[in-house]
Parts: C-alpha cells; structure tokens; sequence
C-alpha cells in the first residue's frame, strides 16, 4: 500500500484527486492543474511535500563528511543558508539532487527526493564515516507555500520578520504557534516558503495557512501545478530528467559542482567527463508544430533518433509547448532546430534560453 | 453526474448522437472530469476512415495523453476544428461545443452494441468500485 503524509486526511477531505506518486498516495489535482499553476504564479498556493525525505548530519565532523558527498561547496554556505547540488557516485552518475540546510557546520539538514529517501540515507551513511547521519523523513512534515502573495500570508502567523529572510536562507520560526524550520526555497519559481514542521503539527499548519491565505486567493495544490511549475523554470526532476546513469554536467548543472572545492564522491570522474567533452546535454526547447512533447520521446535529427525528450508540457503560463531533453552537443546551441517523435510524427523544435518563463520585475 | 438519456455510449467513456445514418461523436463528462484541464487535442481529417473501438485522435491534458476510441465504423465527415485552438472547451461543454466528429456510418448495426445512458452509468461505478 502506497505511504501516506501526515496531510492525507486534509487531502480527502478536501476532496482532492490522489495518485500513487513515488510509492506515496499524493494530491495530484484540486480544482484542476491550470488553476492551481495560476493562482501559484499570480497569488498564492500551498503544497504538501511532506514525501520529501529529510536526512540529517549531526557532530564535529559533520560538515567536512557532507562536503565530500555534495558537489556543491558548503564551506561557501553560511549558517541559516540554504545550498541546492548533487550527491554523486564514483562514476559521476547522479543520485539525486538535494538541498542542504546549513543549520551550523556541526548540524545540516539535506531534503532529499521522495524516491530516493532509502537510497540517500543507505548511501549517506554508507560514506559518512563516524558522522551521525539520521533519517528523519518520518518526523517531518513540509508544506510549501509558493506565490507572490506568499510573504504577506505568513507574516500574519509569525512575528518572526519575513523581510530578513533572504532568498535561500532560512531560520526557526514559530508559525501558528507551530515550531517550523522556515526557508525561502520554492519549486515553482515563484517567491515562497517551505515549512518543515513536526508531522502531527501538519495539518494543523495546513489550516492555519489556507485560513491566513483566503482573502489572498490561495489554492491548495497538488503534484500536477508542482510539476507544470518546475518545468516552466526549467528545474530539474530526478527521475525523469537525470538518474544514476547521467552526470550533473549533462544535466546542466555544472554550476552546482564546485570541482575545485577540493576532494568529494565523484570528482574524479567528473573532471575526466569535462576533459574529454561532453556526448549529450540536457537543453530546453520548445515545439514549433503543434502537439506536446511527453518524457520518453525521441529526438530526431534527420530523421534519426539521436536523443531523448525528458520532461514535457504545455506551458500555462505561455501557452506554447515546452520540453527538456538530451542532445548531442551540436544540437544543444540555442536557436539549434531537431524534431520530436510524437507518435510516430516529427513535430518540430527549437532550442531555446531557459527558464522559459521569466518573471517581469 | 451528467449522463444524458438521449446518447448511447461506450466503455471507452465516448458518446454518440445518431443522426439517421450519421453520428456526432465526443467523449462523455465523466471522461472529460477524469482527464482534468484539456490542453491539447489531436483529431482526424474529414474523409478519414474510422474503425470501431480503434484509435482516431488523441486528448492531452497537462499531464497525461489518452486515445480516443471510435464508437463506430464508418468515414470522418465533419470535424470540429476549433477545438485545436480551444481544448478547454471540451472540458466545458462535452456533450455540445465540445463534440469532435461526425461520421458517416458504414455498418449501422453496430449500434446495437453501444450502451443505453442506464447502462453507461452503471459501468462507471463498477469501473470506479
């Protein structure tokens, strides 16, 4: 039987649409994916996240062990900073992408992909020597609250100032009167807040919040407006778009891997793979023929397979076609044109600049 | 639920309205609730031929793509062409602006075998358990 979040009950009740995601039972709708992605990108929406795993690293050592585990480099992280990378095998092969809370260099919090929350801490564990490594997925919930409206809806529940949280930084805040690790990290690209919280506090979170947010027309959200929002901004999903067999610097995301930081899990391999060139990279593009491209398609260049659509959707917010996928080098240029095998018809496409959506300041 | 009394329907969740020896074809509400926000739909030429229970189009929604199965055999006589530019109205109104195609029947005695309103009804909540 698949898992359930704390929230479960909340979901049903609130009559929302649950599918098996990840082995958990997950809202995948409310009122409906185009107006869940909407009131995210104009106002307020709130999510529960609480399949996220979080995987905490305790003690003296706990930093220089989780430095050698990330690709991204922690010693540039500050404490109350929040920092997004990759765990990394030997190969370079990705094992997920995280993000490490940075509570103190004896204390960090990495949030995990519910997927990956065995596999992650086995993993941590495994190569974390002497360093406490815990998995306490199942004492927290998280909730994440996403929109322009956001801000206004939590000040109303906190006396903690808002306005001196910065982007990626968080701090301990009591919101309706409910003890949270407070973060400005989001998915959606969005301005927004994701709320760690004990598990039975959940739901009750959840409420203060929907309350707190009503006269600022927030919707409850689901998987669906999750993941139409990651792809407009071009985020990442593991799972889909990388796996163990693929490095970050084919995901395009050498920026998360500080290959100078010194030694770490997969570096070795890494510097190898950028010496020797590339032989696919992850590109947005979108679709100049009608149709949708969907994770699993081919791309073609001359008629011949020579890559693999990733991620797809229509974007709500542009209205147009949108996917990410892998090509080989020379097609990975933007303006680079392919097409994409859909059902057995080459639609064609167009490499553009991601995120395809871009907020206007 | 809306199920009207005057369609047949099939387990593929399309309706039928019968028209002497042409019928008007979409798919039912209950599909329509299923499927969620149509973003996308992909449907045959006039002239196409169409087979029952085979594949004559696509919906997509922002997640998911579901064929769309022929109630019945016959030619592609009539297809409602601004859907390509507005899917969601098959979402709004399924049973009227939201129809898809018209065909021309080849066979009308396949019609016996499409469901009563009754009986679609009760196939959904065995479907649904």
């Amino acid at each position: 039987m698949p898992q359930r979040t704390p929230l479960h009950d909340v979901h049903v009740r609130a009559g929302a649409r649950m599918v098996e995601f990840a082995g958990w039972d997950m809202p995948v709708q409310y009122a409906g994916i185009l107006a869940e992605h909407e009131a995210v990108r104009t106002r307020a929406g709130l999510f529960d996240v609480s399949h996220m795993g979080e995987v905490v690293f305790r003690g003296p050592g706990a930093l220089p062990a989780l430095q050698r585990l990330f690709t991204n480099d922690l010693a540039r992280c500050a404490d109350g900073q929040a920092q997004y990378g990759c765990l990394c095998r030997e190969t370079g092969g990705i094992i997920d992408d995280v993000v490490v809370y940075r509570r103190s260099a004896e204390d960090l919090l990495v949030c995990v992909n519910a997927s990956n929350r065995a596999k992650d801490h086995d993993w941590l564990r495994a190569h974390a020597g002497d360093t406490s490594v815990e998995n306490e997925s199942e004492a927290w919930a998280q909730l994440a609250l996403q929109g322009p409206r956001a801000q206004e809806i939590a000040q109303a529940l906190t006396s903690l100032r808002l306005g001196s949280v910065g982007t990626y930084r968080f701090a301990d805040a009591e919101v309706a009167g409910v003890r949270c690790l407070l973060a400005r990290t989001g998915y959606t690209g969005e301005d927004g807040f994701e709320l760690f919280c004990p598990s039975a506090d959940g739901p009750r979170l959840w409420g203060a919040l929907m309350e707190a947010g009503q006269a600022h027309g927030i919707a409850p959200c689901g998987l669906g407006a999750r993941d139409s929002l990651r792809l407009e901004m071009a985020y990442r999903l593991y799972g889909s778009d990388m796996d163990d067999s693929t490095t970050p610097l084919e995901a395009g995301l050498a920026w998360v891997v500080k290959l100078d930081k010194g030694e770490f899990i997969g570096r070795e391999a890494l510097v190898k793979a950028k010496e020797a060139g590339l032989s696919r990279k992850l590109v947005g593009f979108t679709l100049t023929d009608p149709g949708i491209p969907r994770h699993g398609h081919a791309v073609l260049q001359d008629g011949k397979p020579v890559g693999t659509v990733t991620s797809g959707t229509r974007s709500p917010t542009l209205g147009i076609s949108v996917g990410l996928a892998y090509v080989p080098p020379g097609l990975a240029g933007e303006g680079s044109t392919f097409a994409v095998d859909i059902r057995g018809r080459a639609a064609a496409a167009k490499v553009v600049k991601t995120p395809f959506h871009s907020k206007k300041k | 639920m809306n199920i009207p009394d005057d369609l047949k329907y099939t387990r593929e969740h399309e309706w039928c309205r019968l028209d002497g020896g042409r019928a008007l074809v979409g798919i039912t509400d209950h599909a329509q609730a299923q499927l969620g926000d149509i973003v996308y739909v992909e449907l045959p030429d006039v002239g196409d031929p169409v087979k029952k229970g085979e594949s004559f189009g696509v919906v997509e929604s922002t997640k998911a793509v579901s064929e769309l199965f022929a109630p019945l055999t016959g030619k592609v006589v009539e297809v409602n062409s601004p859907l390509s530019d507005a899917p969601e109205t098959i979402n709004e109104d399924p049973y009227g602006e939201g129809w898809m195609i018209r065909i021309e029947l080849g066979d009308v005695k396949e019609v016996e075998q499409l469901l009563e309103g009754g009986a679609y009804k009760t196939f959904i909540e065995e479907e649904e358990g």
